[in-house]
């Protein structure tokens, strides 16, 4: 039992690192879009 | 697919579908939907990607409102069978974690909302989060019946911060998309807590129809819809929006109105029987979808 929950321990914690990527890299994305229009406005 | 008995599910890293379950979507759907509308019909256009930026802070924003709201009331959701399933209740996420989640998310879509469109919105929508965590949720909820009147609020808010993201300031337009989701809430939640009272009562929350009962719930529901379909044709009334708008409005709310009248004729007292009251319900929040929908319309027709 003890070594299937560690499977199940592993298994979230890959799934949630690869989300906590998906989100990260999108808000990178997100920064450098809002940057370009913020400058743009001001130009 | 054979399912696993853990111990003690809490103990392990919650699910990440859990932290989505815990910002509660279906209803962010018509919060996204109705900042949307708010950020459509305000005369400034934003850039797409600031646009896109103000309603994702609207939405992160309502789902920081569900999971506090979800940690607060971990104990009431136990008991009632429509929420014992949720995460928290459930067993599969530690309090803490959804508190957190909530404070974060909720700090993220302020702090972002100020930096992509202006502080204003970035403002209101601190005190949105804050109207519906510590006035409803805390406060009202479980106090009073009135609690779905004035927490109403809370809810009522995203087309005005829309407005706001795009435009900086305040107008009667956006002031009147407030009114009508604010007057709009009473009938749509005293029509659900018809049919769900039993629940309500069970967790002790003190709803109308568990306080005053059926016959003047449902009284109340009439009473109330005539403000909001009042509100509804203001726009048009004003010379705000024009016909197409003004047609479908009072189109909506006449149906709207026929149908709050069906609850109030009802004399049921089992879910079974109150199919008036579960068309209400359905009917709702169509008519705030749609309602929204056609001003939109309206506005760019007219430009």
């Amino acid at each position: 039992m003890v070594k299937v929950e560690d499977e199940i321990i592993r298994k979230r914690q890959r799934e949630r690192a690869r989300v906590m990527a998906l989100l990260l890299g999108a808000f990178v994305v997100l920064l450098f879009f809002i940057t370009i229009a913020k400058t743009g406005m001001n130009w | 697919m054979p399912t696993l008995e853990l111990s003690n599910p809490a103990a392990l890293p919650a699910d990440w579908r859990d932290f989505v379950a815990l910002t509660k979507p279906r209803v962010m759907s018509l919060v996204v939907f109705s900042g949307l509308c708010g950020l459509l019909v305000a005369p400034v256009q934003l850039p797409l990607v600031l646009s896109f930026t103000a309603i994702l802070c609207i939405a992160l924003a309502a789902g920081a409102c569900g999971a506090l709201n979800q940690w607060y009331e971990v104990d009431v959701d136990a008991k009632m069978r429509r929420t014992a399933k949720r995460p928290l209740p459930a067993g599969r996420m530690e309090p803490q974690s959804a508190l957190q989640f909530g404070i974060g998310l909720g700090g993220f879509s302020v702090l972002l909302m100020g930096l992509a469109t202006n502080w204003l919105a970035a403002a209101m929508l601190l005190a949105s989060i804050l109207f519906y965590v510590l006035v409803y949720t805390v406060w009202l909820k479980p106090r009073t019946a009135q609690n779905i009147v004035i927490g109403g609020a809370a809810g009522a808010f995203p087309p005005l911060i829309g407005w706001v993201a795009a435009t900086g300031h305040v107008a009667a337009l956006p002031l009147l998309l407030f009114a009508i989701i604010f007057l709009w809430t009473p009938p749509h939640f005293w029509a659900l807590s018809l049919f769900v009272r039993s629940d309500y009562a069970a967790a002790g929350i003190p709803m109308l129809p568990v306080v005053a009962g059926f016959e003047s719930t449902r009284h109340q529901i009439f009473l109330y819809s005539l403000p909001m379909a009042a509100a509804a044709v203001a726009p048009w009334l004003l010379g705000m929006t024009g016909p197409v708008y003004g047609v479908c409005a009072s189109v909506l709310c006449f149906v709207f109105l026929v149908l709050a009248a069906r609850v109030a004729a009802n004399r049921a007292t089992e879910p079974s029987a109150m199919d008036a009251e579960k068309h209400l319900f359905a009917y709702s929040v169509f008519y705030l979808f749609a309602l929204f929908a056609v001003l939109v319309a309206d506005r760019w027709l007219a430009w």
